[in-house]
């Protein structure tokens, strides 16, 4: 619990510091919701909401309005690293589900599932603007391209050695 | 003293992941190491708009462009030219035979792309040497009026893909009447296969920033926004720093240039919706709501964000206003054709030898961007379609080839939409290509009108069963008239849209989706079907 309330402190200057860059009513919002999720290992929870709203002044129903309706955004728990892997067509005739296929069986996993271990969350996105180098996907924010099946164990190991 | 030598390598977030920053890091390592870095000065730059190549890096003041596939390529050129200054032949390339096969007489013409590839775009010095700033101060010294007319004259249209009258965008919102006034660039590029805006945001961002001054000065607003997508961290970081840069040189800010006039511009990034990437949604989600369209009228000209009249124009429309101010419309409308002036930046991808961006002259035909820029299909495989403009735009057979590409060419079946040419090879299957179709638009779809919500879901089931053997002949009937209606009655642009790339892909290759119904297989093999279901028949007695 002491470990979410750092968090939440953690927030709350992020947001003040948000505040600052304000134009007009509600501009910031989209911002504040991404250090959430920077903040809160990819997902808002309803703490970092509650901060939100407060610390903005906005409903808590158009928090979660606007958490659920944008895919950038979650409100269920997603691993410490989220990866987005392309699936629109110039990814997809490139390889591009081979590239998917490689990443569940890697993973253990299915798309929108997360690993057991909490490492990882496996989405699907739409067209990344990389598509000079498809198949690609991105880890956090962090991209790479030019996929294949090797590259992506390859990748997801280097993950696994980060976390030992 | 010796002159110093400058290397330029391309550093867009495409030839990132091809490598680029590896060899920028080495090569930089090596400078070092010889201790030549007051001799040699290394610059990234924007992209050559050409990849699958390797990288591309320039040599400076010798003009030798280089391609490198490996360090060892890398260490030869640093030894060879660098050092002993003798050009290395069997990696030197001609950039514009690279860029196009002999064959084809095309030439790049870059007015979008007209400075990238040549300057650091992070140093806003260089922009303003190559002429960077100049029409914002021309600009001031007219009156906003001609600076309207002028780009009327120049007949430049949306380069989102709508196509609208730029310039009758600019005088309509100028006319609004309004104490605040909100200039809005859309950099929320979202349509698959596009990605000409991120590489000119981040190739050259003061050229957008600029355009939007402009636009400030010409409609009266003292405030401009850029919506760049969520995902796009690069450009973000690469438009923050330049606005900054822009403001300590005063040419944004209080008093622009010294002037009356002042102009400051935010970035906002969006969070992963491609609706937004309509005008009215994009203005919702920026006011911090849930990116729905609104209804239209009244048009964003005059009731827009924050209900203050709004001009909103995409990337790369913006990025010619300062050369149609600077050179005049009469010499924009020297390039493209009467009804669509100037050029495309068109994005090539799929299975092409060559990927990448080029800016050609609208009308230049599919066949000289895909053979003449692209070299061809990838892999010796050969040509089964193209989709033009975009998920949203149609699909056509190697018999449109020759159709030149503008505004007008939808009027022969082939969208410009975006510029976006995804290249399919004959390993795809229509009814896989289709479903994936069907798929984003039922992602996509923001649910506020039914026939767009219900409808690409219902479309996608529909696919998903054909693709695995399990369709009906009267099904196929079924998509049509429901994409037709979809079509007809959709609230915005996104369902409106989705009739363009069914219809077009199922007219095409009609006997393929009778095979996987009637024949129960996938002429190409790549449709899985599920085993057909044995029905246990209990036998009366």
């Amino acid at each position: 619990m002491k470990f979410t309330m750092d968090k939440i402190k953690q927030l709350k200057v992020r947001v003040e510091e948000i505040k600052t860059r304000k134009t007009e009513n509600g501009d910031d919002l989209l911002m504040a919701l991404h250090a959430a999720q920077e903040i809160f290992d990819n997902s808002i929870p309803i703490e970092a909401a509650e901060a939100i709203s407060d610390a903005l002044e906005v409903k808590m129903n158009r928090v979660y309005e606007l958490s659920t309706f944008y895919s950038m955004y979650s409100t269920r728990p997603r691993g410490k690293h989220l990866i987005r892997v392309c699936e629109s067509l110039p990814c997809h005739v490139v390889n591009g589900k081979e590239v998917i296929e490689a990443l569940e069986n890697t993973l253990d996993i299915e798309v929108g599932e997360t690993t057991k271990d909490g490492l990882f969350t496996l989405e699907t996105t739409s067209c990344l603007g990389l598509c000079g180098v498809g198949p690609v996907m991105m880890i956090d924010d962090k991209a790479y391209g030019n996929l294949t099946s090797d590259r992506v164990k390859e990748i997801i190991n280097g993950y696994r050695g980060e976390k030992q | 003293m010796r002159q110093v030598t400058t290397v330029l390598i391309s550093m867009d977030s495409n030839s990132l992941l091809n490598g680029a920053e590896e060899y920028e890091e080495l090569l930089k390592s090596l400078i070092d190491d010889h201790n030549m870095s007051d001799l040699i000065q290394v610059i990234e730059t924007g992209t050559y708009g050409i990849y699958g190549k390797g990288i591309i890096l320039q040599i400076l003041p010798d003009n030798v462009y280089y391609v490198i596939n490996s360090s060892n390529d890398l260490l030869k050129i640093f030894e060879e030219h660098l050092l002993k200054g003798r050009e290395v032949i069997d990696l030197s390339v001609d950039l514009n035979k690279l860029k196009f096969s002999k064959a084809y007489k095309k030439k790049e013409t870059r007015i979008v792309l007209r400075n990238i590839g040549l300057i650091d775009p992070s140093n806003i010095e260089e922009y303003i040497a190559r002429d960077g700033y100049a029409a914002l101060a021309k600009a001031l010294e007219m009156k906003p009026n001609e600076v309207i007319q002028a780009v009327k004259d120049s007949g430049l249209r949306g380069r989102g893909g709508a196509g609208f009258p730029t310039g009758l965008k600019w005088e309509m919102t100028r006319k609004s009447n309004s104490e605040k006034k909100y200039v809005l660039c859309n950099a929320d590029e979202g349509e698959p296969g596009t990605f000409k805006d991120r590489l000119i945001l981040e190739g050259d961002p003061h050229s957008i920033l600029e355009a939007m001054a402009i636009a400030g000065y010409v409609i009266g607003s003292d405030t401009g926004y850029i919506y760049i997508r969520g995902e796009y961290y690069e450009s973000i970081k690469r438009v923050q720093k330049a606005i900054e840069d822009a403001e300590k040189f005063g040419l944004l800010g209080d008093n622009v240039l010294g002037s009356d006039f002042s102009f400051k511009i935010s970035v906002r990034p969006g969070a992963g919706a491609y609706v937004v990437g309509d005008e009215t949604a994009l203005m919702e989600s920026l006011e911090g709501k849930p990116g729905r369209p609104r209804m239209k009228p009244p048009y964003p000209t005059e009731y827009g964000l924050f209900g203050k009249p709004t001009l909103i124009n995409n990337v790369e429309t913006l990025a010619n206003i300062p050369w149609i101010i600077l050179n005049g419309a009469k010499s924009f409308k020297n390039y493209g054709t009467e009804k669509s002036p100037g050029t495309k930046v068109f994005s090539l991808v799929g299975n092409v030898m060559n990927r990448g961006v080029v800016e050609l002259e609208m009308g230049t035909t599919l066949r000289e961007i895909l053979y003449g820029f692209g070299g061809g299909v990838a892999k010796g495989r050969s040509l089964k379609m193209i989709q033009t403009g975009g998920t949203a735009g149609t699909f056509v057979k190697p018999d449109k080839l020759d159709i030149p590409m503008s505004y007008e060419s939808i009027k022969d079946g082939v969208s410009l939409g975006s510029g976006a040419v995804l290249v399919i090879d004959d390993t795809n299957c229509a009814v896989d290509l289709a479903k994936k179709v069907a798929k984003f638009y039922m992602h996509e779809s923001c649910g506020k009108c039914t026939p767009c919500r219900e409808g690409t879901r219902m479309i996608y089931k529909i696919l998903d069963d054909i693709s695995k053997g399990k369709g009906k002949i009267e099904q196929l009937d079924q998509i049509q008239k429901m994409s037709e209606r979809i079509a007809d009655t959709a609230f915005c642009p996104l369902g409106q849209s989705i009739n363009l790339p069914l219809s077009s892909i199922y007219e095409n290759f009609k006997d393929e989706f009778m095979a996987h119904i009637a024949a129960k297989e996938c002429p190409v093999g790549v449709c899985e079907f599920e085993k057909p279901h044995i029905k246990k028949v209990k036998i009366k007695r």
